[in-house]
């Protein structure tokens, strides 16, 4: 089967500084693509340009049967198709949430309001935030926020979702809030590319894990042979870093 | 006849003559907001821009506002550009023509600070929905810049308003003028010119104060900071 996104060779620089030196990847339909690795390693750019939110300086990216890569003037009309999630709460201040996740499909897909709304309302409800529909988004937690920014995302009907680092910013406490809600998608057969730094749940929700480093990729993989036994020293180095190297000896 | 000063205001039409002062001062005023609202946007635009020479040029143009006693600007055009350019501009229009230049540059540099304001990511987020460029601005960023510029352009209009009283020197006769006008008519009267000019100032006061109290009250409601 074809994937549904098809990355190739993709180079991206800043000022002269190369942030993606040749990164490939397929995603394919029904897919949970996990990356990750240190900061600065290129995750979340790769991510950016998946989206056009950076004009990548070589390599090609395909969604289906569309080089996506080259389009200017109608990346609007990708963006519909793939769904993106940011680290920061992004949703609009001024509006309620409710106005939030119909501004989507009304004004971009053209959709009737009160189709979506009924639709918004069902899926507001299975994230448990049915009764903040009218609220302004300031007035809700962190977790509650990002809750509503994946339902918005949802609502366009994506055929791929991305998800930069969506729990970074957020309480220890509220990050299961939200990572259950991805994992519910996952389920659903939803297509995923995640940036996270919680490794657990990478482990939980990954179908590939993607190590990347310096702009490349060092190693992929299942996650249960990723996370219990990497094959780079550099993965295992990352993963090490997660857990303390020693405790206090005087500890009582 | 000490502390009955108060009278003069009541003989014959003086209190209307100070309204009518007042509404001189008020048409400056709305004219140059008017003008300093739609001129201080395309303004914001320039500072914005890609041209080097327009944003230098927009530059200059609000340190010469900031720097520049209005006064000056006022002597400037009213005196100035008689002699030199022998057009003779009555008071009321150089008054317009000063206050719009500062307003729009004011303005101007309120709305580039409204919109730079917004973070970044609020575009980015707009943009991965899909929406194009023109539904970005015009559902994101216009009302959040709109939100957050009308409390201070407001602030802007009561210091507009205030500073009116300076085209009393260019012999524009509005509402401070005609208190002096009356004071001067009224000399024996010592205590005319506590009156006359503390109602001068209940009338500035009666202007400004709720334009003021509007902009805290927007400012709470829409909950920027």
């Amino acid at each position: 089967m074809n994937p549904i996104l098809s990355v190739k060779n993709i180079q991206k620089s800043f000022d002269g500084t190369g942030v993606l030196k040749g990164v490939s990847l397929d995603i394919h339909e029904g897919e949970v693509v996990v990356v990750i690795g240190p900061s600065g390693c290129g995750k979340s750019t790769l991510l950016r340009c998946i989206n056009g939110l950076e004009r990548i300086n070589g390599g090609e990216i395909w969604l289906r049967d569309q080089r996506i890569s080259d389009q200017e003037k109608n990346m609007h009309l990708v963006r519909q198709k793939i769904g993106m999630v940011f680290q920061s709460y992004d949703l609009f201040p001024h509006m309620k949430v409710m106005d939030n996740l119909l501004l989507g499909p009304t004004k971009a897909l053209k959709r009737p309001a009160d189709e979506v709304k009924a639709e918004a309302m069902e899926m507001l409800k299975r994230v448990g935030l049915a009764e903040k529909a009218d609220a302004l988004p300031r007035t809700l937690s962190g977790g509650q926020k990002q809750r509503v920014a994946l339902v918005r995302a949802m609502l366009m009907h994506p055929e791929l979702l991305l998800l930069d680092e969506i729990t970074a910013a957020l309480d220890p406490e509220m990050v299961s809030e939200v990572l259950n809600v991805v994992i519910d998608l996952a389920e659903q057969g939803m297509t995923m590319a995640i940036v996270t730094h919680e490794m657990r749940f990478a482990e939980a929700v990954a179908d590939r894990v993607l190590f990347m480093e310096q702009g490349v990729i060092v190693e992929e993989g299942a996650p249960a042979e990723f996370f219990r036994e990497p094959r780079t020293e550099r993965a295992r180095q990352f993963l090490q870093s997660f857990t303390y190297a020693s405790t206090r000896k005087n500890a009582r | 006849m000490q502390g009955l000063g108060i009278s003069v205001l009541f003989k014959g039409i003086n209190f209307q003559r100070l309204l009518l002062g007042l509404w001189v001062t008020l048409r400056i005023a709305l004219i140059t907001i008017g003008i300093s609202l739609v001129l201080g946007l395309i303004f914001g635009l320039l500072m914005m821009s890609r041209s080097k020479i327009a944003r230098a040029v927009c530059r200059v143009w609000l340190e010469i506002v900031r720097f520049m006693p209005q006064l000056v600007l006022l002597y400037i055009v009213y005196f100035g550009f008689a002699r030199l350019f022998g057009v003779n501009l009555d008071g009321e229009t150089s008054a317009v023509i000063v206050f719009s230049f500062w307003g729009t540059a004011e303005m101007g540099d309120l709305f580039r600070g409204a919109l730079t304001s917004i973070p970044k990511h609020q575009r980015e987020s707009a943009a991965a929905l899909g929406l194009t460029k023109a539904q970005i601005n015009r559902y994101i960023l216009l009302p959040q810049t709109a939100r957050r510029l009308l409390p201070q352009a407001i602030n802007l209009s009561t210091r507009i308003i205030k500073t009116t009283a300076l085209v009393k020197m260019i012999n524009v006769t509005e509402v401070l003028k005609v208190g002096q006008q009356i004071i001067g008519q009224f000399y024996r009267e010592p205590s005319a010119a506590f009156w006359v000019y503390a109602t001068v100032f209940l009338l500035y006061f009666l202007i400004c104060w709720p334009i003021s109290l509007l902009a805290g009250r927007l400012e709470k409601y829409w909950g920027v900071s």
